[in-house]
């Protein structure tokens, strides 16, 4: 277990230092999503009808941040793809370091990079008019607590995606295709209430929905229902689901 | 077509190790390993001894299932049937304990481009479970003998190909393993670094190290290993040291050179009875076989002599590796390569 720990931290490390050193990585991380909350705010923002009282910028932005946390994970498929390819996965195997710790250490690394991309969002945010509204410290701090959850259960399911496709650009199309239309179709940008019925009945059971809602709970003051522990199971349910998958994928992976 | 002789002769510096081998001495041994991935059969009862502080050179062409072999001793791959067992551990059943001993440089030099030589190093140190502090110390002894010191502190992505491959292999060496896998160590390097590469190498198998090493190129393992194994379809077709595999191609080549004017026709009648096969001629230069190198030269030159025929230039040439290769398996190592990755 000590080396699990060690391990784990170890490659969180390694991480963590390359980083800086792959800026263009940094920057879709960063710049990115300041320009899509630029464009939701400006673009779309004056079409969408919110619900009473809430203003769009306060709206967009709790989902936004979902929706940029989801995809924080994305470090994680391609750097294990990239480590597959590289042979670095076979050096890692054939160490006598703990199994999941190459997995767990990325996906701790993540931790990081999402806190960082939600400070980018959340100083965006307030410049651009979002304020936190109706809520207290504890339940801003909630409200993070439930990101950093959810993104780090996202982070699994990129870590199993980067062990089983067979280039970046494959794990990229996965992202695009299984993951955005997944945050389109829920409260993240448009109230469900303005969609097709059909949306608005896969919006409705979205678990995006109910993080969004959960974090509009908590960041301001919108009436929530159980969607905060319903953030949390979600959260732990994707872990108990994709970590496991993951490792065992880790375990007999077979290089390039 | 299986044929297994003896096992190597030892080096010079083992001549004390008596010449049977009891388990004590084997670093590595294989026996009826299979492997297939689904309906190629990449491992076919492949049977494998080598002696602690010797190198196997494992030969043969791509796809010939060199890489699955040491994939599978390195615990990377389980194999479907047959055991293994190296530095006196089972490959399945002891996995977690081998890794502390066992080291692997891979054919695609496995660094992590964006972290300095130094951090690669003291990375793979720490989660050999060494603590910060003497992970780096490692790290540093390492770039020093392997003369990457001035380039510890640069990202690798700075690094040349030999650079990099230097590092692989300091990376491998870490944890000081008693048993090295090298595979196909030197793919795609310049001759310098190649050289290079073969005398580290070279003073790692004196310091005591056992390296098993796969090539496609037959002046490596001609070099480097003592034993060497053919493999070719997922079997080992022959294995022996460099001279016994020679020797079973069949006898060495004599060429002699004649002196401007001489009767090539007489030469040929002269040296005939030398050789099972006619003598070939051309252009003043007489080629034949014969079956063994002693008293060759000696017997040429007194019978050229006695035909009054004079001799310009004379060599005997071994059969190089080569050879070796086209005979056993009925096509050229390079070539087979090529096919293969041309239908790749």
């Amino acid at each position: 277990m000590r080396r699990l720990v060690t391990d784990t931290l170890v490659i969180a490390e390694r991480n963590l230092v390359r980083l800086p050193r792959a800026p263009d990585l940094l920057l879709a991380f960063t710049v990115q999503p300041v320009m899509f909350v630029l464009l939701f705010r400006y673009v779309f923002g004056g079409a969408i009808r919110t619900p009473p009282g809430i203003t769009y910028a306060n709206f967009l932005i709790p989902g936004i941040i979902v929706q940029n946390i989801a995809f924080g994970g994305f470090v994680t498929a391609l750097g294990l793809n990239e480590d597959v390819h590289k042979g670095l996965i076979d050096r890692f195997r054939s160490l006598p370091m703990a199994r999941p710790a190459v997995l767990a250490g990325r996906t701790f690394s993540d931790i990081v990079t999402n806190l960082l991309s939600m400070t980018v969002l959340t100083v965006t945010g307030l410049i651009i008019g979002f304020s936190f509204s109706h809520t207290t410290a504890l339940d801003v701090i909630a409200g993070v607590g439930i990101l950093v959850l959810f993104g780090y259960a996202f982070s699994w399911v990129f870590a199993l995606v980067g062990l089983l496709v067979s280039s970046p650009e494959s794990a990229n199309s996965f992202g695009f295709i299984a993951i955005f239309p997944l945050t389109f179709i829920s409260s993240a940008f448009v109230p469900p209430q303005l969609m097709p019925a059909a949306l608005r009945a896969f919006a409705n059971v979205n678990p995006f929905t109910i993080v969004v809602d959960a974090m509009r709970h908590l960041w301001i003051g919108q009436a929530a229902g159980n969607y905060v522990w319903g953030a949390v199971v979600w959260s732990v349910v994707i872990i108990a689901v994709f970590a496991p998958l993951a490792v065992r994928r880790y375990r007999r992976a077979t290089g390039a | 077509m299986r044929t297994v002789l003896n096992m190597g002769t030892p080096r010079p510096a083992d001549q004390s190790v008596p010449p049977e081998t009891s388990d004590d001495e084997l670093a590595i041994s294989v026996r009826g390993l299979s492997k297939s991935y689904g309906d190629v059969q990449a491992l076919d009862g492949v049977d494998l001894d080598v002696r602690r502080g010797t190198v196997l050179g494992l030969l043969g062409p791509n796809g010939a299932g060199k890489t699955t072999v040491v994939r599978i001793l390195a615990t990377l791959l389980l194999p479907d049937a047959g055991t293994a067992r190296v530095a006196g551990l089972d490959v399945v059943h002891d996995a977690a304990k081998l890794r502390e001993r066992i080291g692997l440089a891979g054919q695609y030099a496995a660094v992590d481009e964006n972290l300095t030589g130094l951090e690669n190093l003291t990375m793979v140190g720490r989660l050999y479970g060494m603590p910060r502090r003497q992970a780096k110390a490692r790290g540093v002894e390492l770039l020093d003998r392997f003369e990457l010191d001035e380039a510890a502190n640069r990202p690798v992505k700075t690094y040349s190909g030999g650079m990099r491959r230097r590092l692989d292999l300091a990376d491998a060496l870490v944890a000081k393993p008693p048993v090295l896998f090298l595979d196909e160590p030197t793919t795609g390097l310049d001759p310098r670094s190649r050289l290079n590469l073969w005398e580290t190498i070279e003073r790692l198998v004196a310091e005591g190290t056992t390296v098993l090493l796969t090539t496609q190129y037959l002046d490596e393992a001609d070099r480097l290993a003592d034993t060497i194994a053919v493999i070719d379809h997922g079997t080992v077709i022959a294995e022996g040291t460099s001279d016994e595999l020679k020797d079973r191609v069949g006898g060495e080549r004599l060429e002699v050179r004649l002196e401007d004017g001489e009767d090539v026709d007489a030469a040929v009648r002269a040296l005939a009875p030398m050789s099972a096969e006619p003598p070939v001629a051309e252009d003043g230069l007489v080629k034949l076989t014969v079956r063994e190198r002693r008293g060759v030269i000696v017997e040429a030159v007194r019978r050229l002599t006695e035909a009054g025929i004079g001799v310009d230039d004379l060599v005997i040439r071994r059969p190089t590796l080569d050879d070796v290769f086209l005979s056993l398996t009925g096509h050229v190592a390079e070539e087979k390569a090529d096919e293969e990755a041309a239908a790749a």
